[in-house]
């Protein structure tokens, strides 16, 4: 692919691409979130949680990586 | 590539990914064996690995009572590690604890050495998380079949479910234990590329001398969170092995 709509195409997808990563954000803050909200309640059953919030941080962030990772193609790879 | 047209228009002196680029270091370019010498990406994990022994060997030495400070560190990773394996993956998991201790403390180290300045982050590139990722995958299915025989299907299987749904659910099932290696790479590999390439841009900014002031500060606040990310990311890592190994261990729901 040459020439300039091909490029431009490449740069607005990767822009798209990066939406992704904010949703991943907002992912992350919910899960943190409702973490806080119910460890508030009853703090003395947080502390044995703190495995389990990690794993759906992690579960939530990556497909937060998965489109930079696209916008990263996209930018780089194309 | 368009990288070097992009990197003028925007003027950065630099690119930000070209600290990932992989260099032999001896020989020169247009020998045929320097791609067999040591590149940066050996020297940086042998130093991970060369920097683990020393720590445990240093540690362990005294085997004091009142522990050292060296000696006390070491503990405290060989407890936490012990207590995740045992919380997570379950008793009978302890036999995989020396592969998970050593899987955690490499990529803890490799995260931590990747963020000293001018050194290279041997953990953002995924064909180094792909090999470690690709190797707990082999073992957790090995030891699935292993332990459970053809009773390691019933991952896929669910009983609980209404038999209607169960070819459906068996698909789904399939697919996400075939991701798993994937984002178990990507994941990490991902989050510290990402971040190193962060940091790389804020340095750029840092040249334009109106707006240096706050480059500097916002690059303090992200080495910051680098460095979080270096921890909590060898433990998601570490973690998840956990889970994979209790999921082949008990397969059923």
């Amino acid at each position: 692919m040459e020439g300039d709509i091909a490029q431009l195409g490449q740069f607005i997808g990767a822009g798209l691409a990066g939406i992704g990563s904010g949703a991943a954000a907002i992912g992350v803050g919910h899960v943190a979130g409702n973490f806080l909200a119910g460890a508030l309640r009853n703090p003395s059953a947080a502390g044995g949680q703190t495995a389990t919030l990690f794993i759906g941080i992690a579960f939530a962030e990556a497909l937060g990586i998965f489109s930079v990772l696209v916008a990263l193609l996209l930018m780089f790879a194309v | 590539m368009a990288t070097e047209a992009q990197g003028e228009e925007t003027g950065l002196v630099f690119h930000p990914l070209d600290q990932f680029i992989v260099k032999p270091l001896f020989g020169d370019m247009g020998d045929p064996v320097h791609w067999y010498t040591i590149t940066n990406v050996t020297l940086w994990m042998a130093l991970a690995v060369l920097a683990i022994i020393a720590l445990f060997v240093f540690g362990s030495r005294g085997r004091a009572i009142v522990p050292t400070r060296t000696q006390s560190i070491g503990e405290i990773l060989y407890g936490f590690t012990y207590k995740m394996v045992e919380d997570v993956a379950g008793k009978d998991a302890i036999k995989f604890f020396p592969y998970i201790m050593s899987l955690f403390m490499f990529i803890l180290f490799a995260n931590f050495l990747g963020l000293l300045p001018m050194s290279f982050a041997t953990t953002s590139h995924i064909a180094v998380t792909a090999v470690l990722a690709l190797a707990v995958f082999i073992t957790v299915t090995v030891v699935g079949f292993v332990k459970n025989g053809v009773g390691f299907l019933g991952l896929f299987w669910v009983a609980s479910a209404p038999l209607a749904l169960r070819p459906v659910l068996a698909i789904i099932e399939l697919i996400s234990y075939f991701v798993r290696p994937v984002s178990h790479s990507i994941r990490l590999g991902g989050n510290i590329m990402a971040g190193h390439a962060v940091m790389k841009v804020f340095a750029g900014f840092a040249a334009i001398a109106a707006i240096s002031p706050f480059a500097v500060l916002s690059i303090t606040a992200i080495y910051g969170l680098e460095v979080l990310v270096a921890g909590v990311q060898a433990y998601v890592f570490t973690i998840l092995t956990c889970v994979y190994l209790k999921d082949a261990l008990h397969p059923s729901h």
